[in-house]
């Protein structure tokens, strides 16, 4: 029974042979775009992450500064504080080796690392640099931010070695023209002045962190600092998936007791140009997909008009709406069909060529991914549009009243 | 008697441009291998009542019985099933599909059937076709027939199912005299030999005339 009507379907589309041809193509066409600019896009937003998480921990765990409140108001509402300032003791964490304890026993947590933070000069001769000096357990950080990926002079190892020692970005290695193993002065907010060695010199491709990062022991930070070991500003948490910190970070905040900022948050210029980006793509592929669907239907419609003296001697000879429906469903499905297998195809052949573009730069080899989850999402995208494009000419092929044909 | 088809009181109207009754209390009953012509001048609503019969045009009044079972008020799809298993339509332009051979249009009825394998339907279908002399002509595509071969093909597609009943609208009203003569020679040897019945519409006066039993139509009612 439904052998009859994909035979008749497939003998109207071997009469028709041009039109099929075209209908693919178009489909053919859409599909390749379709995945190939997904695939793009996602390699982009990969790229774009993996720079951010070089700089990023997934989640910043600190102590907000907040301005004094008062601890009560008068009567009449007006606060008894003037002039409040931020406290300055407030943005260090309370014992912090229990909380990072704490902290690492969470699931979903990969790495705890702390970190303190500050700005501090470089001098050297006349010239003087302000510098965010980072302060870091080399072991952890590295394992969190990767840095050894974009060392250009130096180890990183050695930095954990050398308690004196400094890695610094190739931004502030040019402009006070230091080697490895040169002595730079610095001096911190504290008045505390040191000597450091550079160790290491690191390139992110990021010109606001070359010309102004450099790493130093934790120890060594908080002696800047006059602080003691227990003084903490920062603790970085890593997830296992980055992508899930947002909805971890809240739990951690609530655990800790103080802010936790996930990446897409501490990010968010960014993430809003890369959420633009995913808006316009998507947008741009779904609807040239679209286009190539109204390919289909137009053909399919062309078909329906042409056959319908056919249509109604079937329906005379007992073909029931639902066999009708068949036939033309299947013809729009084959054409569809063609039309994804040789568009994954060209999709394949085209990010498989790009992929092999050298761009150079920040960017190196073209940004673009075999992504099967934009191939799946496009051949089952296309397969629906294909089904709906040639489901609607169907049912009016359905709907047709044999005697008004004949009695023509 | 065995009756093959019967009407009682079957009314219609059409209501464009102007609502107008085609049909008035048409009635009738016949048999089995009964070989049937409708006569009457164009308009009279012979082509109408036929359409009725065929149980395409479901939009009247009055009821229909085909083999004894009443077809009025059944589904779409349950009268599809009927016209497929009982009913065999041969038209006035032979309206094969031409895209496919001769023998494939003879086929299509019985595959969407299926009631039998394809092999067996193919063995048939060259057997109608010998029947109506038309068996050298079986893989060659529709188009490529003259008018009379092509009405011939249409018959043997109408007889693929064995059906109850074949219905003709003007079957011969696009032939020859020769062709006619053949093609009422066959409808004449169904009835007699194989007790199928025949309904068939047409103004040929001696078509008509030589068929067993005329119904003559004025105006939408049965006047002989």
């Amino acid at each position: 029974m439904s052998g009859i009507n994909s035979e008749i379907a497939f003998t109207y589309i071997n009469t028709n042979r041009k039109l099929t041809a075209v209908a693919a193509m178009g489909i053919l066409l859409g599909m390749a775009v379709y995945i190939f600019m997904n695939s793009m896009m996602a390699g982009f937003g990969k790229m774009s992450d993996d720079s951010i998480f070089k700089v990023s921990p997934h989640i910043r765990i600190f102590n907000e500064q907040k301005i004094s409140q008062p601890i009560a108001t008068d009567t009449h509402g007006l606060s008894l504080l003037v002039n409040p300032k931020i406290r300055n003791t407030q943005n260090t964490i309370l014992n912090p080796n229990r909380l990072m304890d704490l902290l690492k026993r969470q699931k979903n947590v990969s790495i705890v690392t702390p970190q303190v933070s500050q700005n501090v000069f470089f001098n050297m001769g006349m010239s003087q640099l302000s510098v965010r000096a980072v302060g870091i357990v080399p072991i952890e950080a590295e394992q969190m931010f990767s840095i050894s990926e974009s060392m250009v002079e130096g180890k990183m190892e050695n930095l954990k070695h050398n308690l004196n020692g400094i890695v610094i970005g190739s931004g502030i290695s040019e402009k006070l023209s230091l080697k490895i193993g040169d002595n730079i002065s610095v001096l911190s907010s504290k008045s505390v002045s040191r000597i450091f060695k550079v160790v290491g010199i690191f390139q992110l491709n990021n010109k606001k962190e070359d010309d102004s990062k450099a790493y130093i022991n934790l120890m060594a930070a908080q002696q800047l600092l006059k602080e003691n070991n227990a003084y903490i500003t920062d603790i970085n948490v890593n997830t296992t998936d980055a992508y899930q910190a947002k909805y971890i970070a809240p739990q951690l905040a609530a655990l800790a007791g103080y802010k936790a900022e996930d990446w897409e948050t501490a990010n968010e210029t960014l993430m809003a140009a890369s959420k633009m980006r995913k808006i316009i793509i998507t947008f741009v592929s779904t609807t040239i997909l679209i286009i190539a669907g109204f390919g289909i239907y137009n053909i399919l419609n062309m078909t329906v008009s042409q056959k319908i003296n056919d249509i109604a001697i079937l329906k005379a000879m007992g073909f029931e709406g639902r066999d009708v429906i068949r036939i033309f469903v299947t013809q729009a499905l084959v054409i569809g069909m063609i039309g994804v297998v040789l568009g994954v195809l060209v999709a394949l052949l085209m990010v498989n060529l790009l992929q092999k573009v050298y761009i150079g730069g920040d960017i190196g080899y073209f940004p673009i991914h075999f992504e099967p989850l934009k191939f799946v999402q496009g051949i089952v995208f296309g397969l629906v549009i294909t089904f709906l494009a040639g489901f609607i000419p169907a049912r009016k092929a359905a709907k047709v009243d044999p005697v008004s044909i004949f009695r023509k | 008697m065995e009756t093959a088809l019967k009407t009682e009181n079957i009314e219609k109207y059409f209501y464009d441009p102007v609502r107008f009754q085609v049909l008035h209390h048409v009635g009738f009953e016949v048999r089995k291998g009964e070989f049937l012509t409708m006569a009457g001048k164009s308009g009279c609503g012979k082509s109408t009542l036929l359409y009725i019969l065929s149980t395409m045009d479901t939009d009247y009044s009055g009821k229909l019985y085909i083999d004894d079972q009443l077809a009025t008020g059944k589904t779409l799809d349950e009268l599809a099933r009927i016209r497929n298993e009982k009913i065999g339509f041969v038209f006035q332009f032979h309206y094969l599909l031409q895209e496919f051979s001769c023998l494939k249009n003879v086929m299509i009825p019985a595959l969407r059937l299926g009631k039998r394998s394809v092999e067996e339907i193919e063995h048939k279908a060259y057997q109608k076709l010998e029947m109506l002399g038309m068996k050298e002509q079986a893989l060659k595509p529709a188009n490529k027939l003259s008018g009379g071969q092509q009405q011939r093909v249409a018959i043997a597609r109408a007889l693929i199912n064995d059906p109850l009943i074949i219905m003709g609208d003007e079957p011969t009203g696009n032939l020859d005299s020769k062709n006619t003569q053949i093609v009422f020679d066959i409808f004449q040897e169904l009835a007699r030999t194989n007790n199928q019945t025949i309904v068939a519409v047409t103004h040929d006066n001696d078509f008509a005339k030589k068929s067993d039993r005329t119904i003559e139509m004025l105006d939408g009612r049965i006047i002989n």
